[in-house]
């Protein structure tokens, strides 16, 4: 360990940089899926490899922690995943690991805490990510729900079930229309595959190599969720699952996914010494509780926390990374800060709508991609990664683009001791 | 002569396990900054079963494979695919020719076509006008392996093991292009380890780096993502980006190759001479071809393989072969013969050993190893118990030494063994066993103090190798406690027990010992309380007839390499001076004194061990072996020479009489436990199928008994077959 920042005195607090970020390739849950039959910690094994290879300045042994989310810990998604994932991985065996969990947001959480633990001087490097194989572990496979949340009604029966939350949030914003939800996914189809077809998205997956009985090993390289091609009228004549003459379909929402996501982070200073490269600083963090109800209006009060704690405002934001659980929910986001629905800030590649979402691995797809945006748009100089979250709750990390000219970290060939104590509210 | 004509020959096996072969097509990863190379289509090769069901070539997988290949010949000549890939099912590549199959193939013809269609598939796999890679996974065995080296390149992965041509072992050659296409991959010296000396030294098998190192594969991936790396270095590949550096391989029309080649074949030649006498076919076979195929085309070679594969496997030491390593050593090893049921099995917590000699030291040295318990050592005194236990500790140092076991692991078996001079730490033992001095007297007397300290329930076992079990059970309280236990020496190495049920033993101590056979990782084997059981019978009565031929006035180098056509593993004096002649001569007195003149006892012998000669053998001036003037002078020997021929023919026989009477007496439950033993237990070669394949062969059986031990086919060619070549 070459940090100072654990100290039994004058404490100082270090930049965290997003380094690398990478992903499978999504597939479709379900025994037709590309995964059906692959193990969920295979998946993520996949990328922490890949991270590696792709990051040969990092040594191994110097990687302080390994935080793998997944909503459901158990099979092949049990046994302390971030462990397990390393050991399998063939890191070495000083690297410990260990399983998160905050359902939609367990990658995001997953980089927060290790983020934390970098800032506070317990870590230099570290890889955070998810992973979810929702066609092995249905959603709420095998949890056991306190009868009290029913007999006290302490949440809805209805808030267990993220559709039913959906069709709730349309109730309390009736401004949301579905041909409103239905547009927007239409552009997520649209918008996911026009960065696919500019090479945006190949850049940042690791194939999979799948064997499946009577077909032989295949090599899965491109997600299999997206529709491109996607109109209005396609999406006008499908069922409303969630209640009768609903708004909330399968194709204004995320579907049930496969797939898994990794990323590196590091102290500002350890990314200068192993010549890892700066893709974005951490700025802040938050997380909110909201009604289990309407858990699809959780980034609102996450984003306004996060802000807050930044010293910044929603003007200050140039690009927003949102997750896409449905359609209802970004739009309610967008409502609440008065931004267009086509606003180009917004998902500009697309979002989980076309391309899957994969519950505890999709916050740092969400980074990734912020990432390669921030690399692409040098003008802008902040942008927010943000997430719903089941039983009520809303995720947002804000990020800076160290390609910005004012940028406020330490760039490669910088010193970074200088820059690590400037607060938030300077900026 | 496409795949498809050999349909005549697949249908004659409608029951094979086919392993499939399916085709994926796959865009290949682009390199960096690069498109993507174009499709590439990936044959998985896969019998749908799991990973205890090997994947092998049988005719009708190999038709299907050769169908695949044409298509794909086709699909590469109108450009959609830009190369092939072959990999297979979790675990293995491919294991090989299905041997099950191929020793069906009963007539000549049929084995023609079985070795010409393994050369027509691969020879498409070979010529598809595009590269071809293979990714080794796991196991390639022979057919298996030469898969991977007919095609254009090759990826292993570090996890891959079982990577092996073991053909001269099995009693076949690599002839499906391995023999001709391996000598120029890695050079003929390594060539040659593979083809030979690897077969011949217990059919030993290469890992997925020892692979790389030699350089069969041409680039290594870690299992966690090998198969997406092998593919994204055959993108590389196909691109130019990467090639192939083979730092072995060799151009064999260079004066300098065909020096290394002669001399490697030379050095084959000497090791096939030790290992085996020259007494199978087929490894003089793969040096034959191997010599021959430098200056041949690869077309040549093939023919000539197939004409050797033909030949090789309408011989009986080839079916003697699959026999005992199918049919025995894997097969009913893994299920004694009239073993009691396992549920039976008591657990076993604590052993006890009596005696800290050298056999009983080595015993406690295995039981800690293998089963991790508590063991201790008894002797009279405390400087014999503390010798005993010093010699445990010591072989656990080298074990540590030689990195074969950790610090935490040496801590733990050392602290496993103890000593004692009361026998009163036997008291909470499961199993004792005795190996003291090899008298009825004392053993019983060790068993009845034994009996006044353990439970009712402990097992009582001797290692003796020679006398009767029932006269040590005799006076015992609780006889049904008494089991043999029979080790052969030295005991860590070899793989055979010998579990002896006395008349009275139960069906839970004898399931117990079963058990602990397994768990000791050795092969028990049933037999009945007979005088020297099975392997040191046979042993004594084949040594007392090379003896009794000498002591007659055979010459000595005639009478001791008179069983050269049989290929042993060392010759009767040297095995009696590596057993100790002392030794030799007590067993052969106990079967003397059990079964009379059969088991001459040699007054030669006596006189040897009366003066202290250790070996009839030493080592002259010159370093040949000769027997010293001092040696020869001790012994007087008869009038009566026998030539090799004799004394080969009236080994034979006696042989052929004694495994008779053994099996009339039911000392095993078959003529197959007799040859599994001889396997595991004297290390007797595969291609006498132990030694009852050999001696229905030899016709030494029909000559002695009337009758064959196996019926034909079982461990030779059927009946009515012509001999083969």
């Amino acid at each position: 360990m070459s940090h100072n920042g654990s100290s039994a005195s004058n404490r100082t607090v270090r930049d965290v940089v997003f380094v690398d970020g990478l992903r499978t390739p999504f597939g479709r849950a379900g025994e037709k899926g590309i995964y059906a039959g692959t193990r969920a910690d295979d998946l993520i094994v996949k990328c922490l490899r890949e991270l590696l290879r792709r990051n040969p300045s990092l040594p191994p042994a110097r990687i302080d922690e390994v935080a793998i989310a997944a909503t459901t810990q158990s099979g092949d998604q049990g046994l302390t995943l971030g462990r397990t994932a390393a050991l399998l991985a063939g890191l070495p065996r000083t690297v410990p690991g260990f399983a998160i969990d905050r359902m939609c947001a367990g990658a995001m959480t997953a980089v927060t805490s290790t983020a934390g633990g970098i800032g506070f001087g317990a870590y230099d490097v570290v890889i955070a990510g998810g992973v979810e194989h929702m066609g092995n572990h249905p959603m709420g496979s095998g949890a056991d729900p306190n009868p009290r949340f029913m007999s006290e009604r302490l949440v809805d029966p209805a808030a267990l079930n993220m559709g039913n939350t959906a069709e709730n949030l349309h109730d309390r914003f009736p401004s949301i229309t579905k041909k409103r939800t239905d547009a927007y996914a239409v552009a997520s189809q649209r918008k996911f595959d026009e960065a696919r077809s500019k090479g945006r998205i190949q850049q940042d997956l690791v194939p999979v190599a799948t064997l499946k009985p009577g077909q032989g090993w295949t090599l899965n390289t491109v997600d299999e969720p997206p529709r491109p091609g996607t109109t209005m009228a396609d999406l006008a004549t499908l069922r409303t699952p969630f209640r009768s003459h609903g708004r909330v379909t399968a194709g204004n929402a995320a579907g049930l996914n496969d797939g898994a996501t990794a990323a590196i982070l590091a102290s500002a200073e350890t990314a200068i010494e192993l010549g890892l490269p700066v893709r974005m600083r951490l700025v802040s963090y938050a997380y909110a509780g909201v009604e289990p109800e309407v858990m699809g209006i959780g980034p609102v009060p996450a984003t306004e926390k996060a802000l807050k704690n930044a010293g910044l405002s929603i003007e200050d934001i140039g690009l927003f990374e949102i997750n896409e659980a449905f359609a209802v929910q970004v739009l309610s986001f967008l409502e609440h800060f008065g931004i267009a629905d086509d606003d180009p800030r917004v998902n500009r590649y697309g979002g989980a709508i076309a391309v899957g979402h994969p519950l505890a691995s999709s916050g740092v797809r969400l980074m990734n991609q912020l990432a390669r945006q921030f690399e692409e748009d040098p003008s802008v100089r902040y942008g927010i990664t943000t997430m719903c979250v089941g039983l009520g709750m809303g995720a947002t990390v804000i990020w800076e683009n160290p390609y910005h000219a004012d940028y406020s970290g330490a760039r490669q060939g910088e010193s970074a001791a200088t820059t690590a104590t400037v607060s938030e509210g300077a900026a | 002569m496409s795949a498809v004509d050999f349909t005549q020959l697949a249908v004659l096996f409608p029951n094979e396990t086919v392993t499939h072969s399916y085709v994926q097509d796959i865009e290949l990863p682009a390199p960096a900054g690069q498109g993507s190379p174009g499709t590439f289509a990936l044959i998985t090769l896969d019998n749908g079963l799991d990973h205890s069901k090997p994947t092998t070539l049988g005719p009708n997988t190999l038709v299907e494979l050769g169908t695949v290949l044409e298509e794909l010949r086709e699909r590469a000549q109108r450009g959609e695919i830009v190369g092939v890939g072959v990999t297979g099912k979790p675990y293995y590549l491919v294991a090989g020719a299905d041997l099950s199959t191929v020793k069906t193939l009963d007539k000549r013809e049929h084995g023609l076509w079985m070795a010409q269609l393994g050369h027509d598939v691969y020879s498409t796999l070979a010529n598809l006008g595009v590269p071809s890679f293979a990714f080794i996974n796991g196991a390639a065995l022979g057919g298996g392996l030469e898969i991977a080296l007919q095609s254009t390149y090759r990826t292993v992965s570090t996890g891959a093991g079982a990577l092996a041509l073991p053909e001269a072992f099995i009693g076949l050659v690599p002839g499906w292009g391995g023999v001709y296409i391996l000598p120029r991959l890695i050079g003929p010296e390594n060539a040659v380890k593979v083809m030979i000396e690897n077969p011949l030294s217990n059919n030993r098998t290469l890992t997925g780096p020892q692979a790389f190192e030699l350089g069969i594969a041409d680039a290594m991936f870690e299992p966690a993502d090998f198969l997406e790396q092998s593919l994204a270095w055959a993108a590389k590949v196909i691109t130019g980006e990467t090639t192939a550096e083979r730092a072995n391989a060799v151009a064999p029309a260079d004066p300098d190759t065909a020096t290394r080649w002669a001399a490697a074949v030379s050095a084959g030649r000497a090791l096939v001479e030790a290992k085996t006498s020259n007494a199978a076919p087929a490894p003089a076979k793969v040096l034959d071809i191997l010599e021959g195929n430098r200056t041949m085309t690869q077309a040549e070679s093939a023919a000539l393989e197939c004409e050797t594969l033909a030949e090789l496997m309408q011989t009986d030491e080839f079916r003697a072969t699959v026999y005992a390593f199918l049919d025995l050593v894997q097969k009913r090893s893994k299920r004694p013969a009239g073993a009691p049921d396992r549920k039976l099995a008591r657990p076993v917590t604590k052993v006890g050993v009596v005696g800290a000699g050298l056999m009983a030291s080595q015993l406690a040295l295995l039981f800690a190893r293998q089963l991790k318990v508590p063991v201790v050592m008894t002797d009279i005194d405390q400087a014999r118990v503390d010798k005993g236990v010093g010699y445990v500790h010591a072989e656990v140092d080298k074990l540590l030494g030689k990195k074969r076991i950790s610090q935490d692991a040496a801590n733990r078996t050392k602290a496993l063994v103890t000593g004692s001079v009361s026998k009163d730490v036997f008291a909470d033992a499961d199993f004792v066993i005795e190996a003291v001095f090899e008298e009825l007297n004392v053993k019983k007397q060790v068993f009845a103090e034994l009996e006044a300290i353990v439970t009712p329930e402990c097992i009582l076992a001797t290692n003796t190798s020679s006398l009767s079990v029932t006269a040590m059970a005799e006076d015992l309280k609780h006889p049904e406690r008494l089991v043999g236990f029979h080790f052969f020496n030295p005991v860590a190495v070899m793989p055979l027990l010998e579990i002896v049920r006395a008349p009275r033993t139960d069906d839970a101590v004898l399931a117990t010992a079963f058990e602990l056979a397994k768990a000791l990782k050795k092969t028990g084997v049933l037999v009945k309380d007979a005088a020297a059981f099975v392997v040191n019978r046979i042993l004594l009565r084949l040594m007392g007839e090379v003896t009794a031929a000498f002591d007659e006035g055979t010459p000595a180098e005639v009478a001791d390499d008179a069983l050269r056509p049989m290929g042993l593993p060392m010759t009767p004096f040297t095995l009696g001076a590596m057993v100790g002649l002392p030794v030799a001569q007590h067993v052969q007195e106990s079967l003397h004194a059990a079964f009379g003149e059969r088991f001459t006892v040699s007054a030669n012998l006596q006189k040897l061990i009366d003066n202290g000669v250790k070996s009839l053998w030493a080592r002259g001036g010159d370093g040949q072996q000769e027997i010293p003037q001092s040696t020869l002078s001790l012994m007087s020997f008869g009038t009566n020479p026998s030539s090799s021929e004799e004394v080969l023919r009236r080994t034979q026989d006696a042989l052929a009489e004694e495994i008779g009477l053994m099996l009339e007496e039911g000392v095993v439950a078959g003529p197959e436990d007799i040859d599994l033993c001889m396997i595991l237990g004297a290390g007797w070669p595969m291609f006498l199928g132990g030694i009852t394949p050999y001696l229905d062969r030899v016709g030494a059986s029909e000559r002695v008994n009337g009758k064959r031990f196996l019926p034909p086919g079982v461990a030779s060619r059927p009946a009515g077959q012509p001999a083969g070549v």
